[in-house]
């Protein structure tokens, strides 16, 4: 017990636990609301009344979007990218980061090139010339390699591997095992957990990431869920989903715009929130990890 | 604190005696390291490839570069796209924006982190601190393209909010989006819903470390919530936010490409073009690589140059900086 239980003291701490629930309500509200906004059918969308709970539920608008051919494919490529770019980033981030632990040759040069990229960054139209002259324009690489290592992560994971104790790799060593043996069989294996966050936080990004993909593709078949996403909601471009407004006009049954909107927010939202649970597991520690010193 | 500073100690830490001095002796130690290298190999090739090489090409801002003759052959200009950048009206107002953007972020989102840091710091139930930390925590994890489209679904003239102030009001539906006025408050709103959860972390990570004896003698001395607040957990996160602000200087010209790009339309694009928008419209859109480049590299520049000085500063009265 830090206060003492004197009347005020009580009252600041009620009204502090209501503001902060408050605060975390204003967090949850735009979610509540989309969520059954995106459930609801035209006529009550229609209707100049607020929705809190839509009278009868319908899907009309997922219904929609997963009958666009547009939609499922940026999902496509989405997952696609998602999936081998965290590969990429996991084992470009992992193998450097042990390299760096250990007192190789150049190791202090080699930490100062990591770091001095987190002050000076070459700047957009350098790297897109690079990615460019690099034949990466309109290919899926082009999502992947420019952002392979993420400089904080990888200093964060080497400050990880720092923590395990030499005497593990000493032993290994006695036993003849060489380097390869010992990151493969002793790192690895003891870094399950701080890998498993990392790829979660990789993931996310890559996930998330809009940048990438209207600076270097061009092709609107290549398009990721994130670019569909800007051209529905933000631009209001129905013609995005080309294939299903055809067959929803021909049926004569088209959902307003707004609930397709609120309905491809939460499908592009579905996996973040479905791997939220294990991200919030692990990032309090790796941030902390990152911020102890070494 | 922050990597930097576990990093400076530990290259200082490392043996002096660490680089051979002569040759035989290097190459079996390579020899000897040949796994070790062949791990580095492929993140050492990215750096060099996409964050090195890049930045050599930043020579682009001194020529006329044209893609055809590439940047071997194409002509020298010297300064003359820099001084472009502080002669045409149109970056000087776009580099105006930015500053103006970066004083409001830093003026209204800077501090919350901090204050939201104290309110849970004062939380008595470990359970509740924890479950709204989940909910604060959730919006950094999602893209700017659904934050903005949120905003846009909720703020266009026939949105909820609109909705509610013609309840509350009778207020006439304002265009949110399209009116230059609204375009960086909503701005810093938005970079506060999606951030300002997240900013606790490194703040409840400092606070971790205060020993809680000291609390506890502060209540024995008689002292109120607010001297502890002010005697005890302040200082605790000193260290912190000189270092958080720091690196916030160091990024005064970076306005985060992806939020404004997104929340730019026509409408706003004189109040919200920025240093980073500028440099896509210019050197990706309208493909004048070498300006975009020369604005792109005084960017960098001048962010350089004011993360040095304000660490310099801030060892200067005291405390540790960055590095």
């Amino acid at each position: 017990m830090r206060h003492k239980g004197t009347l005020s003291g009580r009252l600041t701490d009620g009204l502090n636990v209501v503001l902060l629930g408050l605060l975390a309500l204003l967090m949850l509200l735009p979610f509540y609301y989309i969520f059954v906004v995106s459930f609801v059918d035209a006529k009550e969308f229609s209707s100049s009344e607020l929705i809190l709970w839509p009278k009868n539920w319908v899907s009309d608008a997922y219904d929609y979007i997963l009958s666009s051919k547009e939609f499922i494919r940026s999902m496509g490529v989405t997952i696609y990218v998602t999936a081998l770019g965290t590969l990429v980033n996991l084992v470009l981030t992992a193998t450097m980061a042990y390299a760096i632990t250990r007192n190789i040759w150049g190791q202090r040069f080699y930490v100062f090139l990591v770091l001095f990229t987190f002050i000076f960054s070459a700047g957009m139209i350098p790297t897109y010339l690079i990615v460019k002259e690099t034949g990466l324009i309109d290919s899926y690489w082009s999502l992947i390699l420019p952002s392979a290592i993420n400089p904080f992560n990888l200093i964060v994971m080497r400050q990880f591997f720092m923590g395990i104790p030499d005497e593990l790799s000493e032993a290994a060593v006695i036993d003849g095992a060489n380097d390869l043996q010992i990151f493969a069989k002793i790192i690895l294996p003891l870094s399950k957990p701080a890998i498993a966050a990392f790829g979660l936080f990789y993931a996310v990004l890559n996930w998330n990431t809009y940048f990438g993909a209207i600076l270097y593709l061009n092709d609107p078949t290549k398009w990721t869920v994130q670019v569909v996403l800007r051209q529905l909601v933000i631009l209001n471009d129905q013609d995005t989903l080309a294939s299903a407004a055809r067959d929803a006009a021909l049926a004569g049954e088209l959902p307003p715009s707004e609930t397709i909107g609120m309905a491809a927010i939460l499908l592009a939202t579905l996996p973040i929130l479905a791997v939220y649970p294990f991200l919030q597991k692990h990032f309090a520690k790796g941030v902390m990890l990152g911020s102890v010193k070494g | 604190m922050h990597p930097f500073e576990g990093d400076g100690t530990e290259i200082q830490a490392a043996p002096v005696g660490a680089v051979p001095k002569k040759k035989g002796k290097l190459t079996a130690r390579l020899w000897r390291e040949r796994y070790l290298y062949l791990l580095l190999l492929p993140g050492l090739a990215y750096f060099i490839l996409y964050r090195y090489v890049p930045m050599l090409g930043n020579v682009i801002a001194f020529q006329d570069f044209s893609p055809f003759q590439g940047f071997l052959h194409s002509d020298w200009v010297g300064f003359a796209h820099f001084r472009k950048i502080f002669s045409d009206p149109e970056v000087v107002r776009v580099l105006g924006n930015t500053l103006l953007l970066s004083l409001l972020q830093i003026a209204f989102a800077f501090p919350i982190p901090i204050v939201l840091t104290i309110m849970l710091n004062e939380l008595r139930s470990e359970k509740y601190k924890r479950l709204l930390q989940s909910i604060l925590y959730l919006p950094h994890f999602l893209s700017w393209v659904v934050v903005i489209g949120i905003a846009t679904i909720f703020l266009k003239t026939e949105g909820l909010v609109n909705e509610v102030l013609h309840a509350l009001f009778g207020a006439e539906p304002t265009a949110f989006l399209q009116e230059p006025g609204w375009f960086m408050p909503l701005l810093v709103l938005e970079v506060i819903w999606k951030e300002a959860g997240w900013g606790t972390i490194m703040f409840l990570a400092a606070l971790s470390g205060i020993n809680p004896s000291l609390y506890e003698a502060a209540v024995v001395d008689g002292a109120s919530r607010w001297r502890q607040i002010w005697h005890i957990t302040l200082p605790g996160l000193r260290s912190t936010i000189v270092i958080l602000f720091i690196l916030r200087l160091g990024t005064v010209l970076d306005s985060g490409f992806e939020q404004v790009f997104l929340m730019l339309n026509p409408f706003t694009m004189d109040i919200g073009n920025v240093l980073d928008t500028f440099v896509y419209y210019k050197g990706i859109q309208q493909s004048d690589f070498s300006f975009g480049t020369a604005v792109g590299l005084f960017k960098s520049i001048v962010g350089l140059l004011l993360i040095l000085g304000a660490n310099k500063l801030a060892k200067k009265y005291g405390d540790q900086g960055v590095f």
